[in-house]
């Protein structure tokens, strides 16, 4: 009985306590920066695009909402003619992110994005690509990959050594 | 203007406002529960609809209206309907002899309490006949309950209260305020408010004593098939009864409309205020017994002592006599 009644007053006084709730609106929550939200295709510091085409995010994608085609420019690098995101079906597992080679898939801390029309939560490239180069800075693919394109032949990469002639049998 | 006409005047005010002010509480009670509930459990709850959510039992009334008003196929229909409606009934007319200040009471009745306790027993219908007509298993497990648990605390709240009529010599509820202005009743009759308000908890069906609803064992209980404005009517119908059995502690023991500097309505408001929130604060702090700890702590503990209270009672006053 009067551990009952002390109950009662403990729940009466928790009238004073801080409030839990986030006035979500007015108050925003705070996102840490690896939180899985709106995804974004991000640039290289030089400016150029930094996904490759590998198809490696839209063969990890779960629920299959991601589609891209591949194609390649004047100087050899390989980049996508298209690249779409079906946002109404992403489940922001994050998995693409984990499978792209050249950071150039990332999620952001973002998830404000409700549509009234299902189609407009259908994101082009356009939509996805932004100008910088999100959570990896100083990562360039094109000045660490072995691959040639045009103004970089192949061993001209940062810490790389020049290809080995494999018909010489000198060391 | 002459006599009779100003008397069948007020006849009809009195009526109408006491009406109107149950029914616009009862409204208030949902956005007042809700928010209190919000803040004994570190939360804000409903505060978006107009200031401080204020607007909140309007846009709950509009979606109740607009909601698909179904009667299950399977039920029995007419009584289905008229379940509901009994429960608003009943608690509203037992507000009739309830006296909110001197004067302003709907009818003077010499057996004032008698006839809350009528009304509160013919509210257990309701509950018992909408469990009933669903025909559906959690709705008829909830009826079963209610009736069990009605029957068992009416007779204790029954009991209780007469230590109350047997001081102040009288049923009529304003001679009960009237006796009380010597000293409250819950001072020589703490036993009996004690026990008044456990049973007043077990007849408005509210936490702890919300066995017949338990939503976490029984879906909604006795409401279970209903929808739309008619389930919106047992939700009136269980706030108007927290207001009514507020107002009976408070006219029962509390001394009613007395107090001092305020006038008895604003007192008779205050202290009904006061225990509905009290209600509340229960709900927010108890768990749920189980039912048959319901059911002996009602029969082995609070019987015996209401009937003590009663037997202490009568013997102390014959022998003061």
């Amino acid at each position: 009985m009067l551990g009952t009644l002390r109950s009662i007053w403990n729940v009466f006084l928790h009238l004073w306590h801080k409030k839990e709730t986030v006035q979500y609106p007015e108050e925003k929550p705070y996102l840490p920066p690896r939180w899985r939200g709106r995804i974004i295709l991000s640039r290289d510091p030089d400016g150029g695009e930094r996904c490759v085409a590998c198809y490696l995010c839209a063969v990890a994608c779960p629920v299959d909402c991601i589609s891209l085609q591949a194609t390649e420019d004047e100087h050899g690098r390989r980049y996508p003619e298209f690249f779409r995101i079906n946002f109404s079906r992403c489940i922001f597992c994050g998995f693409c992110e984990e499978a792209c080679p050249t950071y150039a898939i990332q999620l952001t801390p973002d998830f404000e994005m409700a549509e009234y029309k299902r189609e407009n939560l259908v994101y082009e490239k356009a939509d996805l690509l932004i100008s910088g180069p999100g959570k990896y800075p100083d990562y360039n693919f094109y000045k660490v990959a072995g691959t040639s394109i045009a103004g970089k032949d192949k061993g001209e990469s940062e810490n790389e050594r020049p290809p080995v002639d494999i018909r010489s049998l000198m060391p | 203007m002459e006599g009779p006409a100003m008397s069948t005047l007020i006849g009809i005010i009195i009526p109408l406002s006491v009406l109107f002010s149950v029914l616009t509480v009862a409204a208030g009670l949902i956005w007042l529960e809700r928010r209190l509930l919000a803040f004994w459990q570190d939360r804000y709850g409903p505060n978006r609809v107009g200031a401080y959510g204020l607007l909140q039992p309007l846009a709950d009334a509009i979606k109740l209206m607009f909601k698909e008003d179904w009667v299950p196929p399977f039920s029995d229909k007419p009584v289905f309907i008229l379940a509901p409606i009994v429960i608003v009934i009943t608690v509203v007319l037992a507000f009739a002899v309830i006296p909110f200040a001197p004067g302003i009471v709907v009818i003077d009745l010499n057996v004032g309490l008698l006839f809350f306790l009528g009304m509160s027993s013919l509210g257990v219908y309701s509950v018992v006949l909408g469990g009933w007509a669903s025909n559906s298993k959690y709705s008829l497990l909830g009826g079963l309950r209610a009736s069990a648990q009605m029957l068992s605390y009416e007779v204790f709240m029954g009991i209780s209260v007469m230590g109350v009529v047997m001081m102040a010599g009288s049923f009529n509820l304003g001679d009960i305020v009237e006796a009380q202005r010597i000293g409250w009743f819950w001072i020589p009759q703490f036993f009996g408010m004690v026990i008044f308000i456990i049973a007043g908890l077990a007849e408005t069906r509210r936490l702890p004593f919300d066995l017949p609803e338990a939503e976490s064992e029984l879906v909604a209980g006795f409401h279970t098939e209903y929808s739309g404005m008619k389930f919106g009517l047992f939700f009136v119908g269980e706030y108007i009864g927290i207001t009514l059995v507020s107002a009976m502690i408070v006219t029962l023991y509390f001394g009613g409309w007395l107090g001092p500097f305020l006038p008895p309505i604003v007192w008779f408001t205050i202290k009904t205020f006061f225990f509905i929130c009290g209600f509340i604060l229960l709900r927010a702090a108890m768990p749920r017994p189980r039912y048959d700890q319901l059911m002996s702590y009602g029969w082995k503990i609070l019987l015996p002592i209401a009937m003590a209270n009663l037997l202490i009672t009568g013997a102390l006053l014959l022998g003061t006599m």
